[in-house]
């Protein structure tokens, strides 16, 4: 019988079977995914192999995690196979599509002290460790049949070998999003087994550009499995490849990895990365650096203890916090959103109307087309205009169409769909949907919508993309107000999540429902928001870039201004201003002044930025604009504040403009504020969005008396 | 135009074990069972271009559920061949992969097809034999059919009726003898070479690896037999140890017009001779093999004697008696299912024509002194189902290749 007690370096047998009950003893509610192990009598007389199949008894929807439970499940199902003379080896998959989601986020919230926190990294570690076949004293097979996360792919990255199904939807490690490392080996085996430079994408780069994840195919080519087979029949083939290897009829190759200057190159890249997506405020991506960095010339023990170390410390920190509130917004709250009515009362979408062929206009119509996949048809004052968004919308799908995103067959079927009409009657007659995408003036706005209500009948929704005008006033004097509702996008519509649907005095529950299930078919984060002035981001983003330009004005540099807000805002404010537009910024200030004069404050140096047109405060090359430079000079008797006071003021006022919406029932709670600025501003998971980070940082309890949570 | 009929010829042909219902497969579909003989298919011929082939004809005798959805191109799309490979679905119930053979054959004759897959499946465990069938009232209130005719055993009972001869005891002598050589194939590692290994899901043990077939009782005794009980008549003489079971599986084969096979260098193993159908009485379904024999010999202007090796599908112990009894043939002849068969092996309906086959071409390959073979079956609502083969490693044949 082979011990395996005696041959773990890592952790004593008898101690991990020991924090394994403990750890259990925590983990009363875990959905424990089970680890069911079968003799397999493997193909050209290969031997016994004992195949692992990890199924929590629930099917693809509700992925396979490891919780304490899990993983003495696994430790039982190892132990009895690796003790086993007759079995040649061991392999591991997962229940049909899934292999593992990684770690039981449920059970890390709980945690609440250092020594819980690092009990889990190292029951991960101890019982993944005995696939190592110097701990283990079997070559190990990890067959990563499906969706692998986290744990779930570090289970089979501590396999002797690996196939992968080429076709598989989601590997990676996306610990470091949330504000963890991979510490149940990934930090240290990744850059063992493929080099640091990858190990920098998988650990740091792809968690970090919205949690972006590898295909099977993507996987393999990477060097994270040994093998890539097909889905029809992957698990027949990875057993025959198994079996290849184990009679040596495949000898497996991997390219030697690069242990000089391109591993320190790497880390150094990754320390870009961290620097330049969380400006210092994520401690976990600073903490993968330093793993990669280590891994170079630590051992595995080694390697493992430090995953240890730094995962007992992430877990006790605020970001983790943060990061698992963020995930629960964008993976629960995002798909039930907050107030919505039933959907069964919404209304079926058939037909489109777009008032305005301007820019947005156009943007909405192509998302519009792709999306419902029903008639869109855009209106404005004249032919030429008409035609031009069109022909905007025809030259986007066809840009679809030479990246391969769409085939020729998906393209004419999309541009059919789109048309153009300068009289709106005939076209509009049938539709169920209008939104208006035309000049931000109320004036304009109700006219729009009057002259639609003549044409459509009286169900059709009018929807308006305003971004701070009241809805109810639009629709006030309309013969059937109860349809109107605020669609507000973000720009660019095609990639910003966020949609704040408004609730006009009068707007219909059946008319919210459709507005609600038309956002979901668009792949929207809906949020309800009651009418009030520009809603949730615009008036957060309002405050914020009104005292940021009121401190700027005031004679604060604005290269200090704008270097004072790295792992807050997703870019330094004049950034997001030459982004948004001088112009559009200017005018949303206006807006909110009119509304707020006490709190919004209306920068003259911005009114003479859009004076003397200037589109950017930048230049190409991103250096201050000398021209922009002048208008921002500061005044003779200014006060300049240093980085850390700019910060503190400007979020004392976003608690307290936080706080106020909150008052005023402009969403239902701090949640929606959150998952607004995550999801429509880019604010950061591992603040939690904002008020997370306002509690966090004390400025709430400063500003408001209490916290938000 | 003058055509010209072209030989074709049975290229290779593997099998899923099989797997008694509610067994190794329950949880495993039934389509994924004909989409991994097909991925095999091709992975044991990588001459083949995939876009060469010209027809996927998977035959199921319940055409519901995962065996639905006009199986032939569905399972081709899932096997990963060319969308340009077409396909379509068969069914003649017992003789399914067997007619889709004879179907494609034909077409490669006649010139429409070069290479073609032919197979068939039956999950009997998903899909019961007389799942969701809607018989014609006229079928019983005008006689057409005796009511009878639609139970199998039933049928095979009247044989017996038919074959005074062919008693309980010598059935279930033939049906020991079956489990005995399919024993013996297996040991001799002659049945394994054709099965494609299949991943089998369980949710309650996780995945496992079915690898051989799961109905064999390797030890069954004729006293084991006899204390068997005869479910279709009190004192009857069928039984579950004389018949087959109920069975899940699949097969397929690849075919081929005889100058494509040799021009991509495919294995020829067995070339086609000639083929018959032929309908019975419905209530002795077992009788059909007779006279589609018969007819298949004559179309080939052979006879009996020019057989060298018989492949009988073994639905019930005495169908095959009555096969040989007919054509005077002993019971234990060598010649007939050296391997054993559906009695042990286990019969999924419209999958086990293929088997006949492959089964057929290892004994040519073993025994180049024979130069005809035949595999034979009955099929449900009286009906017999015959095809002839040359075996491509006889002397004679030979000469006339070169």
């Amino acid at each position: 019988m082979v011990s395996t007690s005696s041959t773990n370096r890592y952790i004593d047998d008898a101690e991990l079977r020991e924090l394994l009950d403990r750890a259990s003893a925590l983990s009363e509610a875990e959905v424990v995914t089970e680890a069911k192990a079968r003799d397999v009598a493997l193909p050209l007389g290969a031997g016994t192999m004992v195949l692992v199949t990890l199924d929590n008894g629930h099917d693809h929807t509700r992925p396979n995690t490891f919780g304490p439970r899990s993983l003495r499940s696994l430790n039982e199902a190892l132990d009895a196979a690796l003790a086993r003379e007759d079995v040649v080896a061991v392999g591991v998959t997962g229940k049909p599509f899934i292999l593992a989601a990684g770690a039981d986020l449920s059970g890390l919230g709980g945690l609440t002290s250092r020594d819980d926190a690092k009990m889990i990294a190292r029951i991960g570690h101890g019982v993944f460790a005995k696939l190592d076949r110097e701990i283990g004293g079997k070559p190990t097979f990890g067959f990563v049949n499906g969706l692998a996360l986290g744990g779930g792919l570090e289970v089979g990255l501590n396999c002797t070998y690996r196939t992968v199904q080429d076709s598989a939807p989601a590997l990676g490690l996306p610990e470091v999003m949330l504000g963890l490392i991979p510490g149940w080996g990934g930090a240290w085996l990744v850059p063992n087994l493929v080099g640091a430079d990858t190990a920098v994408r998988l650990i740091l780069e792809n968690p970090l550009n919205q949690g972006k994840t590898l295909t099977g195919h993507q996987a393999f080519e990477l060097g994270l499995a040994d093998a890539e087979l097909g889905g029809a029949d992957f698990l027949e083939q990875s057993l025959l490849w198994a079996a290849k290897v184990l009679t040596g009829a495949v000898t497996v190759e991997r390219p030697e990895v690069d242990r000089g200057e391109a591993w320190d190159a790497a880390v150094a890249q990754g320390k870009g990365i961290a620097d330049s997506k969380t400006g210092g405020a994520s401690p976990a991506a600073y903490r993968a650096v330093d793993l990669i960095a280590a891994a170079k010339s630590s051992t595995k023990v080694e390697g493992f203890a430090a995953e240890d170390e730094a995962l007992a410390d992430l877990v006790m920190t605020p970001e983790l916090k943060a990061g698992l509130y963020s995930f629960d917004l964008v993976q629960k709250r995002a798909k039930r959103p907050a107030g919505a009515p039933d959907r069964s009362l919404a209304r079926p979408v058939t037909k489109v109307g777009i008032v305005g062929a301007g820019l947005m206009a156009s943007q909405l119509a192509l998302l519009f087309a792709r999306r419902l996949q029903v008639p869109v048809v855009l209106t404005d004052l004249d032919q030429e205009r008409v035609d031009k968004g069109v022909g905007y919308v025809h030259a986007e799908i066809d840009k679809l169409l030479g990246k391969g995103r769409v085939g020729p067959d998906k393209a004419n079927r999309l541009k059919a769909l789109v048309s153009g009409a300068v009289d709106k009657a005939e076209v509009f007659a049938d539709a169920d949907f209008v939104v208006e995408a035309v000049f931000e003036e109320m004036k304009i706005k109700k006219q729009v919508f009057a002259d639609v209500e003549k044409v459509v009948s009286p169900e059709a929704v009018l929807a308006t993309n305003t971004s701070s005008l009241s809805i109810t006033e639009m629709a006030a004097d309309l013969e059937h107000p109860e349809r109107v509702v605020g669609f507000h996008f973000f720009n660019p519509v095609a990639v910003m999540p966020l949609l704040e649907i408004v609730k006009g005095e009068q707007t219909d529950d059946a008319t919210l429902a459709t507005a609600f299930a038309t956002g979901k078919a668009l792949k929207k984060t809906t949020i309800l928001v009651k009418d009030s002035p520009s809603f949730i981001v615009n008036r957060l983003l309002g405050r914020f870039m009104g005292e940021v330009g009121k401190i700027v004005d005031e004679g604060t540099p604005l290269a200090v201004a704008d270097g004072a807000f790295a792992g807050v805002a997703p870019m330094p404010p004049f950034f997001l201003l030459s982004l948004v537009g001088p112009a559009i910024a200017l005018h949303n200030n206006e807006t909110l002044h009119g509304a707020f004069p006490d709190r919004f404050y209306v920068s003259p140096n911005l009114q003479a930025l859009v004076a003397a047109r200037k589109t950017s405060v930048y230049l190409p090359d991103f250096s201050i604009d000398p021209e922009v430079a002048e208008i921002f000079a500061a005044p003779a008797d200014g006060t300049a504040l240093e980085p850390a006071a700019v910060r503190e003021r400007t979020l004392s006022a976003l608690a307290d403009e936080a706080r106020r919406m909150l008052d005023e029932g402009v969403v239902a709670a701090p949640e929606d504020i959150d998952l607004a600025m995550i999801t429509g501003a880019g604010f950061s998971f591992w603040n939690g969005g904002l008020t997370m980070l306002l509690d966090r940082e004390g400025i709430s309890e400063k500003v408001t008396g209490a916290t938000f949570h | 135009m003058a055509r010209q009929l072209r030989e074709v010829v049975f290229v290779d042909g593997v099998r899923t074990p099989f797997g008694k219902a509610k067994g190794q497969y329950a949880e495993t579909r039934a389509d994924d069972l004909v989409i991994k003989c097909i991925r095999e298919l091709m992975r044991r011929n990588p001459d083949l271009p995939p876009e060469r082939v010209d027809e996927v004809a998977i035959a199921a005798t319940t055409q519901i559920g995962d065996q639905g959805l006009t199986i032939g191109r569905t399972a081709a799309l899932l096997a990963g061949l060319p969308r340009s490979v077409p396909g379509y679905a068969i069914d003649r119930m017992c003789a399914g992969a067997m007619t889709a053979v004879t179907t494609t054959a034909s077409g490669i004759a006649f010139g429409a097809y070069d290479v073609v897959i032919a197979g068939g499946v039956e999950h009997m465990g998903r899909h019961p034999m007389g799942e969701q069938v809607d018989p014609n009232p006229r079928i019983v209130a005008e006689k057409i059919v005796d009511p009878e005719a639609l139970s199998m055993g039933n049928t095979a009972e009247n044989l017996h009726d038919r074959y005074p001869t062919i008693t309980k005891d010598r059935a279930d002598a033939y049906a020991v003898r079956s489990q005995q050589k399919t024993a013996q194939a297996y040991a001799d590692g002659r049945i394994q070479p054709d099965l494609v290994p299949v991943a089998t899901r369980s949710a309650e043990a996780g995945w496992g690896l079915a690898t051989t077939d799961e109905p064999p009782r390797p030890g069954t005794t004729v006293e084991d037999l006899a204390a068997l009980k005869t479910p279709f008549r009190p004192h009857g003489r069928v039984t579950a140890g004389n018949s087959a079971g109920i069975n899940d599986g699949a097969t397929a084969a690849l075919l081929a017009d005889e100058e494509t096979a040799r021009e991509l260098g495919l294995p020829v193993k067995m070339r086609l001779v000639s083929y018959s159908f032929t309908g019975v009485e419905p209530e002795v379904m077992g009788a059909g093999p007779i006279p589609a024999t018969e007819k298949a010999l004559s179309q080939a202007g052979l006879t009996i004697d020019d057989i060298g090796a018989f492949e009988v599908n073994e639905a019930f112990a005495v169908q095959v008696l009555a096969f040989l009894e007919h054509f005077g043939i002993a019971d234990d002849d060598p010649r007939v299912n050296p391997f054993g068969g559906a009695i042990a092996m286990g019969h999924p309906l419209a999958s086990s024509g293929v088997r006949l086959m492959n089964q057929l071409a290892a004994t040519f390959a073993e025994h180049p002194e024979i130069r005809y073979g035949v595999t034979t079956m009955c099929i449900g609502i009286g009906m017999g189902g015959t095809v002839i083969w040359e075996n491509p490693h006889h002397s004679a044949t030979q000469d006339e290749v070169a």
